[in-house]
């Protein structure tokens, strides 16, 4: 106890180096457990974009393209896939359901997903949890909407707001689907996964925008009014892939096997907890060098510590000396030392934390940070410009 | 009759290393308990090895010291750094106090680490603040302001008097005081001795008082000459 006393007098004595080396720590300390939580808040919210989906199925294509595009709604599809080839799988006496999913337009630089009601019904995220409105209700009319929470907040759309489609992916787009705005009729809650930054609309709202377009062009002269279209047939003929739930899980290769083997059209079934493995692993090597970078800045705090520790002990020889001689055995010597590190080391941890909390409470939560940053896609940032 | 004296050496041989020569070779030497004795000799003659000897710190290669009637070769380390702590008082030349604590706490240091030193004082019914505000004020140190300057603020003059309370306090039987009055000009000297000797005195300690200053060896009551007890064989090498 009269050592510790000692230890701490002694510091209060040199605060200024102190404080330094207290700084140091904290930083070092606020860094490595920042870069560790990013990590894993990052790795969750990965494993969280999708749930209790069995297969997604697409256009033949690696199993991490088709999981980018469909899920994560990055880059874009090798190839669309044929309405009947869905519609088979989707009556297979295995499949419990599907959710087809047709992307290529876009709203505002978001995405816009064309699918059906079975989306709202069937889509989970995290741990089975299903979407949920936070204002309005799944769409019902050809032209109705429903927005993913950041597509209405970042563009402050309310129910009943008239939105128009722009061909391609693209914020600026020139070729827009003017004549046939589209109505918002709900709005989801936040998930923390790509369907916030989407806009979804009916499949057959995707057919009945393109009525009058050939091979992704506007056809000169030809003009069908959004009522006209509505008379029409707006079965589509194709979409971009589809996810399907299996009555039983231990039918899932089996399944899988038949959609890779199927005759008619080339297509992949991937199982998207395997994808998603498989992508976290390619980033795996970025975010261990991450690790590697911190651990060392760490060390380096240390270091620092102990270089000051150790260039004050020659100067503390004296002090030493005087303390053996009033009775101060080597143990005691070595406990102020020790004790002095000791207690620098634990005021830097405590102040590490506190700067890592306080800057975690400060800034957004940091899963939406994370989540903003990686599913902006290369693309759609492209694009923008 | 070793239990009245407070220092007895017998044969004592000393080398730092093995095949080093011998520093210090004495046959006998013995100090009396309460007695004040001045121990001289030039420099390199082995003052500060001897000190070492008798504090317990170095253990003689050949023959015995014995403290208040201890053989210290009998007692391991730790033993011996406790025998240090509870019956010796150290006095330096220069710089003999811890730069961050108060001057009360450099006095009560010794307190910290010695039991014995502690009780004697609480014993004595005081605190231990109370304890080295009387050291204090016997040694002309009890001003006010002075006790509540930080120790770099102090003079030599200053400093040399809360050491000599530090090594006061808890009466130890035996001061060791090493050329505590070298930094010091021939005025202080003198009253800093006045005021050692006084309070030693008080606590019936043992004082030896290492100087290479022959001058101030009329004021002790008994002398040596370590140039002449000592006398190191130099031949075999």
């Amino acid at each position: 106890m009269a050592i510790f006393s000692l230890a701490l007098k002694s510091l209060i004595n040199r605060r200024f180096t102190a404080s330094l080396i207290v700084l140091s720590i904290a930083l070092s300390v606020a860094l490595l457990l920042g870069v560790e939580r990013v990590r894993t808040e990052s790795r969750n919210s990965f494993a969280n974009t999708i749930s209790g989906t069995d297969l997604v199925v697409g256009a033949r294509s690696g199993a991490i393209n088709l999981l980018l595009y469909s899920v994560f709604r990055i880059g874009d599809a090798t190839n669309n896939i044929s309405w009947k080839s869905y519609q088979h799988f989707a009556k297979n006496p295995l499949v419990a359901w599907t959710i087809p999913i047709s992307l290529g337009d876009s709203h505002k630089g978001f995405r816009v997903l064309g699918t059906n009601e079975d989306y709202f019904r069937h889509y989970r995220y995290a741990h089975k949890r299903h979407l949920k409105f936070r204002e309005g209700q799944p769409f019902k009319g050809v032209y109705e909407a429903v927005l993913g929470y950041q597509v209405a907040k970042k563009l402050h759309y309310r129910l009943g707001q008239k939105i128009i489609i722009a061909h391609g992916a693209g914020m600026t787009s020139f070729a827009l689907h003017a004549d046939k705005p589209f109505t918002v009729v709900g709005i989801l809650d936040p998930t923390g996964t790509p369907v916030d930054r989407s806009v979804h609309i009916p499949l057959q709202g995707i057919e009945a925008i393109h009525k009058d377009w050939v091979n992704g062009r506007h056809v000169p002269g030809m003009k069908i009014s959004a009522q006209q279209a509505l008379e029409m047939d707006l079965t589509p003929k194709l979409i971009t892939a589809f996810m399907v739930g299996l009555k039983s899980r231990i039918a899932t290769f089996r399944v899988q096997r038949e959609i890779n083997d199927y005759r008619r059209e080339p297509l992949s079934a991937i199982l998207p907890g395997v994808a998603l493995q498989q992508l976290w692993d390619l980033m795996s090597i970025a975010e261990n060098a991450l690790l590697v970078v911190t651990a060392l800045v760490v060390a380096v705090g240390l270091v620092g510590m102990l270089t000051v520790m150790l260039a004050g002990l020659n100067e503390r020889r004296r002090e030493m000396a005087i303390l053996r001689s009033v009775g101060a055995r080597p143990i005691h010597v070595f406990l102020l030392i020790a004790g002095e590190s000791l207690l620098l080391s634990l005021v830097g941890v405590v102040f590490g934390l506190l700067l890592l909390y306080t800057a975690l409470v400060i800034t957004q939560p940091l899963s939406r940070v994370i989540m903003v940053y990686f599913f902006r896609s290369e693309y759609l940032h492209r694009a923008n410009r | 009759m070793s239990s009245s004296l407070a220092i007895q050496i017998n044969a004592l041989q000393f080398r730092w290393r093995r095949n080093l020569p011998e520093v210090l070779n004495i046959r006998e030497m013995n100090v009396a308990c309460g007695e004040r004795v001045f121990i001289h000799g030039p420099s390199g003659s082995g003052k500060s090895t001897l000190l070492s000897l008798l504090a317990g710190v170095n253990l003689p290669t050949a023959g015995e010291v014995q403290v208040l009637g201890k053989s210290l070769g009998t007692l391991s380390g730790p033993q011996r750094d406790h025998f240090r702590s509870d019956h010796i008082g150290f006095i330096f030349q220069l710089f003999n106090l811890i730069p961050y604590l108060s001057v009360l706490e450099n006095v009560t240091l010794p307190c910290r680490f010695s039991r014995l030193r502690k009780n004697k004082v609480l014993n004595s019914n005081a605190t231990l603040e109370d304890e080295a505000l009387r050291l204090l004020k016997h040694l002309d140190m009890a001003n006010e302001e002075l006790i509540h300057r930080p120790i770099t603020e102090l003079s030599v003059g200053q400093q040399q008097r809360v050491a000599t309370a530090r090594a006061l306090i808890g009466a130890p039987e035996i001061i060791i005081a090493d050329e505590p009055t070298s930094a010091l000009d021939s005025d202080m000297r003198q009253a800093f001795l006045q005021l050692l000797f006084q309070e030693c005195e008080a606590t019936r300690s043992t004082l030896l008082f290492v100087s290479h200053d022959r001058e101030l060896e009329p004021l002790f009551e008994h002398q040596i000459a370590l140039d002449e007890i000592n006398q190191p064989r130099r031949d075999e090498q």
